[in-house]
């Protein structure tokens, strides 16, 4: 099993249009899992469009105080480090929002009063579209649960000649999250001084987690030539470029695969396949 | 003093340029990178800094191996598998939530709770006015304190200069980092694109906005690439109670003005500009009003001109 992750750090690059494009070139000849890690905006499923057969909820334990056995001490309050519990002269309150289900507040009641009850944070569901395996996270709006939700679709991989992590914009814990454990990351930038400089983080996020790096530059043609100055002196490897096309971002917006209607895309998209092939064969 | 919080759902769909060319247009105005992990505002503004503060982000738990007897009961107590034992018990930072769970179950008093420096966060004077704006090192947690903390100054700068406007580029998504930006703000500008992707992050981030009850306005930008869907989104506009703000078409004068390091109005063609001046006029006016909800719809989507509609 080999898992590649796709990322980029700036949002909109076209993380997701690489790692379905990926996934469907692939999935002509090995097994295929797709994993849409960008649980608070999760795409993939527009594009792959897979037949659903399981849904699950993600669950976080939330305190729950039993008025007749606390007697207002305040320990619990006292104990959480992320103020969803407070003590008034009258009553707890819980705020489920900023709790993380850490289960500090229970521990630290002497008296017992504190129970649990599972709050939805979330949901996972998974299916097939056509050969490719497919499942995806979402967050539930309001929750501050990204990286658990991140956790439960990761749980779902199956054992797969590839596994294909699409991953959340940004470069902090849900990036993190998601590359943990991947053998290779390509990251997708666009020749713009904002790609270059997310480019930066994103590449530092992949080295201190000692995943292997491989670039994709799409919209080649639009900008200018620093993020290719920037690969060169940085050591790292272009695995091909996507050149700037309107049809590709026509096709994009109606929910359809640039693979199918547009030459140049799939050649580029065939030549970083056969070249990430060529570094992680199955 | 106003603030308004341009928010997207989708990534790239062009909220920092976008908050950098109203920013042009808005007069004395305060401007927040709350996009921490992935700032861009201030390669548009050349900021000069003015001052620079450490950032540390929640305390972690760390195991001093000396006491430790690896009875892994920190393990065990540990709900994020943050915790491996093998000849002492040791914290994955990237996994560990600072709870303190481990340290109250610790018989050894091995454990501790480490502040940890997770950036830095600074003020910069710029052309346009003070930027607030932060630099998270890569991996961090990225649980919106740190936004909190750049909101605050921003909005002590604002009243202190007397600037009418305090404009927060925000984050994509409508995680923790994307509440942070938009709690208590007093309009949100909702930046989408004309595509199905960018209508389907919308509609997610419409209702995080209508979940902390915060007014909103829906800007389409990239609108002629699926005009479509350009539509669409503007009748689900109106149905959710937000305002139409416009549509701006693409216009290569963004990336032009992005590579020379300006906001775009430099860059821009008159049309460009006028659609620009349109947009902050409805921008103002509806983040200025009382009442709800108040739409203005484009009469001439092509030449970018509006009208006000009541």
């Amino acid at each position: 099993m080999t898992r590649i992750a796709v990322a980029s750090g700036k949002g909109g690059t076209g993380k997701t249009t690489v790692a379905v494009s990926l996934a469907a070139i692939l999935a002509r000849k090995h097994s295929v899992h797709l994993l849409d890690c960008d649980v608070e905006a999760p795409n993939a499923g527009l594009f792959l469009r897979p037949v659903i057969d399981a849904a699950e909820p993600v669950m976080r334990p939330v305190p729950v105080v039993g008025p007749d056995l606390c007697d207002l001490c305040g320990q619990c309050s006292q104990a959480c480090r992320f103020h969803a519990i407070a003590a008034t002269s009258r009553r707890i309150l819980v705020f489920p929002d900023l709790c993380h289900g850490c289960g500090a507040c229970l521990r630290a009641c002497p008296r017992g009063a504190i129970t649990e009850r599972p709050v939805p944070v979330g949901e996972v569901r998974s299916g097939l579209a056509g050969r490719i395996r497919f499942s995806e996270g979402r967050l539930r709006t309001g929750a501050t649960a990204t990286v658990q939700v991140i956790h439960a679709v990761r749980r779902k991989e199956t054992a797969s000649e590839y596994v294909i992590l699409d991953a959340p914009p940004g470069t902090s814990c849900p990036l993190a999250a998601t590359l943990n454990g991947a053998d290779r990351v390509v990251l997708v930038t666009e020749p713009t001084p904002f790609g270059l400089s997310d480019l930066t983080l994103a590449v530092e996020v992949a080295r201190m987690l000692g995943v292997p790096i491989g670039v994709v530059i799409n919209r080649d043609g639009a900008g200018d030539g620093r993020v290719d100055e920037y690969c060169a002196s940085s050591g790292l490897a272009v695995l091909g470029r996507i050149p700037d096309n309107r049809l590709v971002a026509e096709a994009y917006s109606r929910g359809e695969l640039p693979l199918d209607a547009i030459p140049d895309f799939r050649q580029a998209l065939a030549a970083i396949a056969a070249k990430l092939l060529q570094e992680i064969p199955a | 003093m106003k603030e308004i919080v341009v928010l997207s759902g989708k990534g790239g769909t062009g909220k920092t340029s976008i908050t950098a060319a109203l920013a042009s247009l808005a007069g004395q105005v305060v401007l927040a990178d709350c996009d921490v992990d992935a700032a861009n505002l201030n390669l548009l503004l050349q900021p000069a800094l003015v001052e620079r503060h450490e950032f540390s982000g929640a305390p972690k738990a760390v195991v001093d191996p000396a006491r430790c007897t690896a009875c892994g009961l920190c393990q065990e107590a540990c709900r994020f598998d943050a915790i491996r034992t093998g000849a002492a018990a040791e914290v994955d930072a990237l996994r560990c939530e600072g709870c303190g769970v481990c340290l109250m179950c610790c018989p050894e008093a091995a454990i501790t709770m480490e502040p940890t420096l997770c950036g830095h966060w600074s003020i910069s004077s710029t052309a346009l006015g003070p930027l607030v704006h932060a630099r998270l090192l890569p991996g961090s947690e990225n649980s919106g304190r740190l936004v909190s903390i750049l909101r605050q100054a921003a909005q002590q700068l604002a009243r202190r200069s007397g600037a009418a406007w305090l404009l927060c580029d925000g984050p994509p998504g409508t995680g923790c980092p994307a509440i942070s930006t938009l709690t208590g703000a007093g309009y949100a500008l909702l930046v989408t694109e004309s595509t199905l992707s960018g209508f389907e992050d919308l509609k997610r981030v419409a209702a995080l906005v209508a979940h902390f009850k915060i007014p909103a306005g829906v800007l389409i930008n990239k609108a002629d690439v699926n005009s479509l869907i350009a539509a669409r989104i503007e009748e689900f506009s109106l149905a959710a109670g937000c305002d139409c703000l416009g549509r701006i078409p693409i216009d290569p004068a963004f990336n032009r003005a992005q590579i020379a390091g300006v906001a775009v109005l430099a860059a821009a063609g008159e049309e460009l500009r006028r659609n620009l001046e349109n947009v902050w006029r409805s921008v103002a006016t509806c983040a200025q009003s009382e009442r709800r909800p108040f739409n203005l719809i484009s009469n001439s989507h092509s030449k970018g001109s509006h009208e006000l509609c009541e």
